[in-house]
């Protein structure tokens, strides 16, 4: 079998919620080694639920996406159990050490030593409690690279301030730039797109670092602010601030030059997208369409037309499509080569053919979820490296006896007393934080 | 004779990379930005007609179009160089095989079977160099049924992410900021490729866009771990997302807060209106009440006011001192007068010969070996076709020709 790209590189993961987490993962597929930190005294916050034994009452009140477990249960492990956390927790290793006390931090050094880079995302005075710096790594470890993804960056007013995705992307500018064209932004509601940014981000940075060791032998820090990263994705609100000074209202689901939407079809609560970018797909588009009389309304003559008096068209498109299914609309409009495609929920994405046929799915045992599962595998392909889940989400510290005793060659009479101290485990206490 | 590659002077940490950029409008061009900002040289292959759509984006000054001044040009192609090529043509297809031998990666974003319809695909290429990693990026992959199939930001984030479930209840789903999808894709390809390039053989990378919101945009990969382990439907909803209370957006006295300060967080939300007596009665700190609807309504008889006795700012500065979860939600003008964002660089300012002096997004992180630089600004169309076809060793007479033929 053919090496995968990191093989060899091992990567120390200390890192909560969701762009560390994810940063990590995508070095995870790529083969490196990473194991990732935690303790048994205190939960991380958000990153593995609110609380380490909480009643089936908070698991019920919780979104979907944190916390729909088999049956909402907590079950045995409740934080083993969140799709949250295990939606990419593939490919890592599972360690357990309490940091707070002295012994803790000895392991930690003996671990650095041992490793070749470090990934955390907290914020910035925790890993100053802690005692962690880049200084400390390198005296440690010369070559270490170290990749910390505060919110705000570790320097600066912000740099101790709490943020979720959501809250940074109203920051830089992103929030106003999504939601109903005709609704104030307390109709917002929550996305995490900025999570997200800085997790793929995360990653090209420590692989652009690994990439300039392997030349020049160096190690270094990387600061990646992340709600600094997300400038770059509204750009075009950017530029055209830069420009003319001008500020962007929302824009729905409409598009600065694309006439575009998002329109009802056949069935409950069923959609379809369709954009149209020039006069040729409007012709496509009403050819395809059986050219109704409403596409002659001197209105729509022109792509200016039609994108002047969109909600005019809007009405008139969504009578059609209506009438169809989304994937009839988008097997009828593609046929034609127009752009249109269905809004699929979870069932649509699994019964999707191509996804199907891509194989981006990949069956998964998890012992704590009591099943096998299908799991989002690596968002891209390689066609000489199997870039595939190697092992199910990362449980916490199942692999406590690989990493003290193969990686830091941690005799049994030590890993015995690492456990009377509170390092190792694989259960919070009942009176953890 | 002109050296073909150049840069190997630069301290990032790409610069020893060589890159052929075949790419357009968003996705392809933030990936091979990426890798020229840490200091690869990228050489931009643009159409002869034109070039890269994105020089028709705009937005424009004055909004007067002009295709050495479209932002999102200007945005997405810096420090990389111009040269044109007409791909339909024998000789601009050895002037590419030949760049090819030298270079470490290609990335392109045409259609798929477009590449290899120019005589350019894969396993033509690594005949001549086995260590090139080639990037293919396309809407929906090289392979499978909608491989042939055209796209937008809309329709690949309702394909793909998790529109079905933005928005509220009794409306249409909602995409993301414009082309947004687009940039996380491009960061995405550009990680595959470095993958790629670590490996240090030679492979093709197959990017779909789709699957980029599938295996990594917003919620989207736990909303489909939701369903396969408890069959839930994710619903639009304004507390789909949220729980407890305060969480969502709030008016204030200039604008618009969002707090997430729900649940565990409680007791940090009261700190942070000055723990007025009201809200330390008991009734208010039991597990069951951040679930009762109709504290939740007296509660907001107090929070709505106090926020609205207070500017964005402040309501997002004194819940940052509680360690409340919160932002202010900006327009880019009040991110670009804020003084921390200014005093750590976070944006850059520099001149383009036709554009001119202009702020840009800047570094997306810092690298204390290996700066991101800007060493120059987007390129104007085929700036640089000359000195590359020179370093390939064509005279000036075969350039004067090619030109005259349309092949540059």
């Amino acid at each position: 079998m053919a090496r995968l790209p990191l093989e060899g590189i091992r990567i120390l993961d200390m890192t909560v919620v969701w762009a560390g987490t994810y940063c990590a993962t995508l070095l995870a597929d790529l083969g490196a080694e990473v194991i990732r930190l935690e303790s048994i005294k205190r939960l991380p916050p958000i990153t593995r639920g609110f609380m380490p034994y909480p009643p089936k009452s908070v698991i019920e009140g919780l979104p979907a996406f944190v916390a729909a477990m088999p049956g909402r249960e907590p079950g045995k492990r409740p934080w083993n159990r969140y799709p949250l956390f295990n939606a990419h927790g593939r490919n890592k290793l599972g360690m357990t050490v309490d940091l707070t006390q002295p012994s803790g931090m000895d392991i930690f050094k003996r671990l650095v030593a041992a490793s070749d880079a470090f990934v955390e995302n907290n914020v910035t005075e925790t890993m100053d409690k802690l005692g962690i710096s880049y200084k400390l790594m390198r005296e440690i470890n010369p070559r270490i690279i170290m990749l910390r993804m505060p919110a705000y960056g570790n320097s600066g007013a912000y740099r101790n301030y709490r943020s979720l995705g959501v809250h940074m992307e109203g920051v830089i500018g992103h929030t106003i730039t999504r939601g109903y064209e005709d609704m104030d932004q307390s109709s917002s509601t929550n996305v995490f797109a900025a999570d997200a940014a800085g997790g793929a981000q995360g990653a090209f940075a420590m692989l652009a670092a690994l990439h300039f060791r392997k030349r020049t032998g160096k190690g270094q820090l990387i600061e990646l602010a992340q709600a600094e990263n997300m400038i770059a994705y509204t750009g075009r609100f950017f530029m055209d601030y830069a420009m003319n000074g001008r500020d962007s209202g929302t824009l729905g689901n409409r598009h600065t030059s694309a006439v575009q939407g998002c329109y009802p079809c056949a069935g409950d609560d069923r959609w379809v997208n369709i954009t149209l970018y020039d006069d040729d797909d409007w012709s496509a588009f009403c050819d395809a369409i059986g050219s109704p009389s409403w596409t002659a309304d001197a209105r729509f003559a022109t792509h200016a037309g039609r994108y002047e008096h969109q909600a005019a068209l809007d009405a008139r498109i969504a009578a059609w499509t209506r009438q169809h299914g989304r994937y009839e609309v988008m097997r009828i409009l593609q046929g034609a080569d127009v752009a249109a495609g269905p809004v699929m929920d979870q069932r649509d994405a699994f019964a999707d053919p191509h996804l199907q046929e891509r194989g981006i799915f990949e069956e998964v045992y998890h012992e704590d979820v009591e099943g096998s599962h299908l799991y989002v595998g690596a968002p891209y392909k390689m066609s000489d490296a199997p870039i595939k889940i190697r092992s199910g989400p990362v449980r916490l510290g199942a692999d406590n006896e690989y990493v003290y005793k193969q990686v830091l060659g941690v005799s049994d009479e030590e890993y015995a007393e690492f456990e009377r101290l509170g390092h190792i485990g694989m259960d919070f206490p009942p009176d953890a934080e | 004779m002109q050296e073909l590659w150049g840069e190997h002077g630069s301290d990032g940490a790409l610069s020893d990379l060589r890159i052929l950029d075949f790419t357009h409008y968003v996705t392809g061009p933030y990936a091979t930005k990426l890798l020229a900002d840490y200091g690869a040289d990228v050489l931009k292959v643009e159409r002869v007609d034109g070039g890269d759509g994105a020089r028709r984006m705009g937005p424009f000054p004055n909004d007067k179009p002009h295709p050495e001044k479209s932002g999102m040009f200007l945005h997405l192609n810096t420090n990389k160089r111009s040269i044109t090529l007409n791909l339909k043509s024998p000789q601009a297809r050895e002037i590419v095989m030949r760049l090819a031998e030298s270079a470490d990666v290609m990335v392109e974003s045409f259609r798929p079977g477009q590449m290899a319809a120019f005589g350019l695909d894969y396993t033509t290429l690594r005949a001549v160099n086995p260590q090139l990693v080639m990037t293919s990026i396309s809407n929906f992959g090289q392979t499978g049924p909608y491989r042939d199939f055209r796209a937008s930001d809309l329709i690949i984030y309702g394909m793909g992410g998790e529109m079905y479930s933005t928005g509220l209840e009794d409306r249409e789903p909602l995409k993301l900021g414009e082309n947004l999808a687009l940039y996380q894709a491009g960061a995405i390809a550009a990680t595959a490729t470095m993958g790629a390039v670590f490996a240090a053989s030679g492979q093709h990378v197959d990017v779909s866009i789709m699957e980029t919101q599938v295996g990594s945009i917003d919620r989207r990969m736990s909303m489909l771990l939701a369903y396969q382990y408890n069959g839930e439907i994710s619903k639009r909803s304004a507390s789909a997302t949220a729980g407890g209370y305060p969480n969502g957006v709030y008016i204030c006295a200039d604008g618009y807060v969002q707090i997430s300060g729900g649940r565990n967080y409680f007791d940090r939300v009261v700190a942070m209106m000055g723990a007025p007596d009201a809200l330390l009665e008991e009734r208010w700190h039991t597990p069951e009440a951040q679930y009762d609807p109709e504290l939740e309504d007296e509660f907001n008889t107090y929070f709505i006011p106090w926020c609205l006795e207070r500017t964005k700012q402040e309501v997002w500065h004194l819940a940052q001192e509680a360690h409340v979860l919160s932002g202010p939600i900006n327009a880019t003008s009040d991110l670009a007068s804020d003084d921390n964002f200014r005093q750590r660089s976070a944006f850059a300012e520099f001149d383009h010969p036709v554009a001119g002096k202009l702020l840009y997004p800047g570094r997306p992180f810092t690298m204390n070996e290996s700066p991101w630089s800007i060493r120059r600004p987007a390129p104007l169309l085929g700036q640089h076709t000359d000195e590359v076809l020179g370093g390939l060793g064509y005279g000036k007479e075969d350039v004067a020709q090619l030109r005259r033929q349309g092949v540059i």
